[in-house]
Order: structure tokens, then C-alpha cells, then sequence
């Protein structure tokens, strides 16, 4: 029986043409009704009434304020979490002790546990009703409903960032490279700053992005301590849901604007990470 | 530099990795670490080095305590198995290391340190690789990198850590004659660790031969294949086969015959003895069993043989057979160690 008919050898996990159109179109229909269409719809509605009314309500005063706020906040978490971060994943990478899995579920509390109720954890521990809210009150120092409750509950929001992106990459590359550098007679100083920093650099950048854009964005915990005092203690997101619901919508989403580009500016900066990295280590597993 | 190590014991959470471990290393000798992996052979070396400490015991370098020196103050040259350069710095960068990171006080200038990188460079026949990075380096070249940046701070003595352990067979007897020259040619003293008895013999002065955490024997490459201290550095060096004799009135017996092989100490115990160093023949008094395999070895032909063993598992022992001999397999042997030893049980 001659049989002229070219046989096509095809890849085992390949799929037939039809299938991937399918899977394909099915994500970006996907993509496009969950992700990009209300992008698109924050952008049209901040510009609804042209860029006068865009620029206005960023430069109204409490806008101005929340927008301050916001950034202050990030600029105390982020360093706070980036120290801390270091400290737990080098003790944890390059030490023994015990209760070293304990401590990396601690770390990973703030991602199981509700923000709301992280929030509600600083109301009861600073709260009037509490131990320590009216001690700190009688020297002057106000938690609750100020700044200083909202760095908390960011700080703990946010704190898992850093440390989960360093972890896996510090017990990865081991205490060869430290070793080493002590041979050699650097200090411990020395070896952190030429040996340890450098190998971990690209992970550490990574894992302050993430944990910037959480910052910037926190919404539950920070609604809980912040008392939305404006021009006090609000911050952009919290500014964004009292614009919504006295129906200022072109303020609203004018402020939410800025948000989705800080957002925006996060994806671009990770993807980048994520090139100069090479493949797998930038993460992902988030 | 001489290094003496006084009843070194070393515990990790209560496991001994090493048990009152003595040993005395003269200025300039080569010395291997030799045995099997949990022998404490690497842990040695990191006490010696100041990377690990000891639970107890003493480490002096020439005449000064260093046991509780840290690693920085020991100045020592430590090669690691996997090599551990400085992959964001150049060849160049990892082998200023030591120099640069120095306090200001006795680092050198930055010209110097130059000089020195290109010097050591040369040393290790590596010149013109200055700006490449570990990554694009081969094993071997990598190797001499991490050799050259270790004699960059001018070690007191030198510790290398399975130096060739990660490299292909050929590399590796390169680098093995490669690392002997260096060795005359630096003079320093020199420790390094291996499971690899063939290297250890070619290469050391004097090889120390350890077993869970003991020194079972120490000496030249000829005392320990020639002259074997205890069973385990019979059997670890080198091939060898044994079986359970007794000596009576000075013979030696095996299962109540003569073997035609005389003993010292009346006692029971285990012959020891080498696949060369046994002769086939025709008398009465020998060892004989059944011929069950014969393999060619170069120039040499290699029985396997079985000794029956009163319905138990047969002994297995290996000899060596000249070539021309009449041996078939399924056939009886009858042969006689020429040179052997007997360790009472």
C-alpha cells in the first residue's frame, strides 16, 4: 500500500492549532473584561472632564495631602521592612536555631490573616479601651487616628515582601561565598556589603517594588487605624473611597489614576527585574 | 609554618564528627585528608582553618594557641570544593580580594595590589584572564583562580577542600601533577582533603588515613598501602580480601587446616592479605576453593574466588593469577598468600 500522505511529527506537549486559538483567545478575553477594561475605564473617567478638571482635583489641597501622606508612609514601611526583611532572611538562610519554621510562618502571618483585622489588632493595642493607648496619650503620643498608626499597620502589612523574596535566595546560595570572604580576612561588615549584597541585589530590588506598591495601595488595615481625617490622616486610597461616596467621581478617579500608573510603573520596573535577572529568580511567586 | 593539633574532639549537637584527633604537620609537608565521606576528614580541615571550633582540644600554629583564633586572624589559604568566587567580580577583583579588604593601615596601595593579581596570575598560569568572570571560566581554570586569590593574602598554610572533586578525570591528573609543582616550588605547608585514595597516594608527603571521626593510621603513601596499621586501612587502600583464622602454636589456620602460613600471636583473628601478593600452588597446605569468575586487569589476570564455608556463604576473595596460568572457571584453586597480615579480633 503506497501512502504518499506526509506524516507530521508533533511535540507530545504540543496542542493542535484549535486548541491553543481557543486557550488563547479564552485568557485574553480574560485579561481584557477583568484587567484591562477597568484600567481603561479609571483613565476615561479621570479625563471626563478634560485635564483642567484632572489637574484640579490632584492639586486640591486634601487630595494633595492623601497624596503627601501616602508617599511619607511608603518612605518610613518600605526601609523598615527592607532592614527587617534583610535581618530575617539572613538569621534564617545562614544560621541554625531553633524555631527557625516558626519564624517563617510569623513572617507569613500578614499574608493569611485579613488586613482589616490586622488593622483591628493595632485598635485594641492602642485603642482608648486598651493598656497602652491612654499611657502613651498622657506623654503626648498619639497611635491611633495619626500617622503613626497608619506606618504601623503598613509596616505590618507589608512586611512579608522582602523577606520572602531573600529567603528562598539566600538558603539557595548558601554560606560558601561568606566563608570565603572571612578566609580572606574581610570582616563581617566587609563580607555583607562586597559578597552577601551583590549576590542578593537583583531579589532584594525585587522584593522593595513589591513591597512599595503594597504600601502605596494598603486600603483594609489602613482604613481601620487611619479615623480618615482629611488632610490628616488620609492616604490615596482611603481619599479615593470618600471621593467616590460624596459621587465626586472625576476627583475620585483622577486620585485612582495615579495609583494604577503607580501601578503600572511596578509592572514595568518587575518585568525589567525580571529580564535583567535572567530566568527564575526575580520570583513570581507571589 | 608547623601545625599541632592536640585531642581535637568536634560535636554536632551531640553527634562526634571527630573523637581526641592528634596529629603533627611539619613546616612545608604535603598532607592528604583521606577517607570515606563522615569520616571527619572536611571537619578537620575547617577546624584548622578557624571555620568550625573545636569542643575540645588544642590547635597550635608553630607555637602560638590558634584554637580560638577567628578564621580572619589564622591567615590561612582555604580552597573550597565548589571553589566559591565572587561571581559579580572579575578574575582580577577576586583575587584583590584579600589585599583590598585589609585594614587601611597595612592594605596596600592600589598599584601594588595590581602588581600582586598579576603576579599570582602568572603563578597560576591564568595571565591575560583578568577581566573574565568565574562563569566564563572552565573547572579547571577556576580552580587556580580560587588557588591564586588564596595565596593573595600570603597564607601562614594552605587548606584545600577536595581541590579536584569537581572536575573531569583528565583535568584532574593535570591539575594533581600541576598542584605537587606549585607545592616544591611555594614551599608552603599544605592540607588538603580527598575520598580519593589514588590521589592521596600520588600527591601527599604523608597521608593520614581517617575513619568515624579517628586517625586509623598516618604515613607515606608506601607505609600505608605497604604496611597497613588496622583493618580498615587494609581494606580502604588499595583491593584486598579476609578470612577468619586462628594461630596455633605458631600456624596459621583456616577452618581448623594449616595453610601453609606461619602467625606470631596464638590467637584468633582476620588475614588480611592483597590480590598480588599470593602465589598458586600445589601443595597440601593452602587455601583452595572454586574459581567462579577471571577478568583481565592490564597485564594481569584477576581469579574471583569462593572458599566453601560449611554450608554458609561461601568467602569471596580476589587473587592475582599470572596470565598463562590453567585456571578455568568451576575449577579448584589452590594458592598461599606470599605477604600478609593478621589482625587479632
Amino acid at each position: 500500500m503506497s501512502n504518499n500522505r506526509r506524516i507530521s511529527f508533533r511535540n507530545p506537549a504540543d496542542e493542535s492549532f484549535s486548541t491553543k486559538l481557543v486557550l488563547v483567545c479564552l485568557s485574553l478575553v480574560f485579561l481584557g473584561f477583568f484587567l484591562f477594561l477597568p484600567l481603561v475605564v479609571v483613565f476615561v473617567e479621570a479625563f471626563r472632564k478634560g485635564g483642567e478638571a484632572y489637574y484640579e482635583a490632584l492639586a486640591e489641597p486634601d487630595a494633595w495631602a492623601a497624596i503627601r501622606l501616602t508617599l511619607t508612609v511608603a518612605a518610613i514601611a518600605v526601609p523598615l521592612n527592607l532592614i527587617f526583611g534583610l535581618a530575617a532572611s539572613w538569621a534564617i538562610a545562614k544560621f541554625e536555631f531553633k524555631g527557625k519554621a516558626f519564624l517563617i510562618t510569623l513572617i507569613d502571618l500578614p499574608f493569611s490573616i485579613s488586613p482589616v483585622i490586622s488593622g483591628l489588632v493595632y485598635v485594641l493595642l492602642f485603642g482608648t479601651g486598651s493598656l497602652l493607648g491612654p499611657w502613651l496619650k498622657s506623654y503626648g503620643i498619639e497611635i491611633l487616628f495619626a500617622v503613626p498608626g497608619i506606618v504601623l499597620a503598613t509596616v505590618f502589612v507589608t512586611f512579608p515582601f522582602v523577606a520572602r523574596e531573600l529567603i528562598p535566595l539566600m538558603q539557595d546560595q548558601g554560606t560558601g561565598d561568606e566563608e570565603a570572604a572571612l578566609s580572606l580576612g574581610a570582616s563581617g561588615w566587609q563580607t555583607f556589603w562586597y559578597v552577601t549584597l551583590p549576590n542578593i541585589k537583583w531579589g532584594l530590588l525585587y522584593g522593595v517594588l513589591l513591597c512599595n506598591a503594597r504600601a502605596m495601595g494598603e486600603f483594609g488595615a489602613v482604613s481601620v487605624v487611619s479615623g480618615r481625617i482629611r488632610g490628616l490622616t488620609n492616604t490615596m486610597p482611603l481619599h479615593v473611597e470618600i471621593l467616590y461616596n460624596e459621587y465626586n467621581m472625576v476627583a475620585a478617579f483622577a486620585v485612582a489614576s495615579l495609583l494604577a500608573l503607580l501601578a503600572l510603573v511596578t509592572l514595568a520596573l518587575k518585568t525589567f527585574l525580571e529580564l535583567r535577572f535572567g530566568a527564575g529568580n526575580a520570583g513570581g511567586r507571589h | 609554618m608547623e601545625v599541632k593539633i592536640n585531642n581535637i574532639r568536634k560535636e554536632f549537637d551531640r553527634f562526634a564528627a571527630l573523637r581526641e584527633v592528634s596529629l603533627n604537620i611539619a613546616s612545608g609537608e604535603l598532607i592528604a585528608l583521606l577517607g570515606p565521606s563522615g569520616s571527619g576528614k572536611t571537619t578537620l580541615l575547617r577546624l584548622i582553618a578557624g571555620l568550625d571550633f573545636p569542643t575540645a582540644g588544642q590547635i597550635f600554629f608553630g607555637q602560638e594557641d590558634a584554637s580560638h583564633h577567628s578564621v580572619q586572624d589564622r591567615n590561612v589559604g582555604f580552597v573550597f570544593q565548589h571553589y566559591a568566587l565572587f561571581r559579580h567580580m572579575t578574575v582580577a577583583q577576586n583575587i584583590g580580594f584579600g589585599l583590598k579588604v585589609r585594614p587601611s593601615a597595612t592594605r596596600p596601595p592600589k598599584s601594588e595590589i595590581k602588581k600582586r593579581v598579576s603576579d599570582l596570575l602568572d603563578m597560576v598560569q591564568l595571565s591575560g584572564l583578568e577581566n573574565r568572570y568565574p562563569n566564563q571560566l572552565s573547572g579547571g581554570q577556576r580552580q587556580r583562580v580560587a588557588l591564586a586569590r588564596a595565596m593573595a593574602i600570603e597564607p601562614r598554610i594552605l587548606l584545600l577542600d577536595e581541590p579536584f572533586g569537581a572536575l573531569d578525570a583528565k583535568v584532574r591528573k593535570e591539575l594533581r601533577r600541576w598542584l605537587r609543582e606549585f607545592h616544591d616550588r611555594t614551599g608552603h605547608t599544605t592540607v588538603f582533603v580527598t575520598h580519593d585514595q589514588e590521589e592521596a597516594l600520588e600527591l601527599a608527603d604523608r597521608v593520614v588515613v581517617m575513619s568515624q571521626g579517628k586517625i586509623e593510621q598516618v604515613g607515606s603513601a608506601d607505609d600505608v598501602y605497604d604496611r597497613p596499621q588496622s583493618p580498615f586501612v587494609f581494606s580502604f587502600i588499595g583491593e584486598s580480601s579476609h578470612l577468619p583464622v586462628e594461630v596455633k602454636d605458631g600456624t596459621v589456620l583456616f577452618q581448623g587446616e594449616p595453610i601453609g602460613i606461619s602467625g606470631t600471636a596464638d590467637a584468633a583473628g582476620d588475614l588480611f592479605f592483597r590480590p598480588e601478593d599470593v602465589v598458586l600452588t600445589d601443595d597440601r597446605e593452602a587455601l583452595s576453593g572454586k574459581v567462579t569468575a577471571s577478568r583481565r586487569l592490564a597485564g594481569t589476570r584477576i581469579a574471583e574466588i569462593d572458599i566453601a564455608n560449611n554450608g554458609h556463604d561461601p568467602f569471596h576473595v580476589e587473587v592475582e593469577v599470572p596470565l598463562h596460568a590453567p585456571i578455568e572457571l568451576g575449577s579448584e584453586a589452590r594458592f598461599r598468600p606470599t605477604r600478609w597480615k593478621i589482625f587479632p579480633k
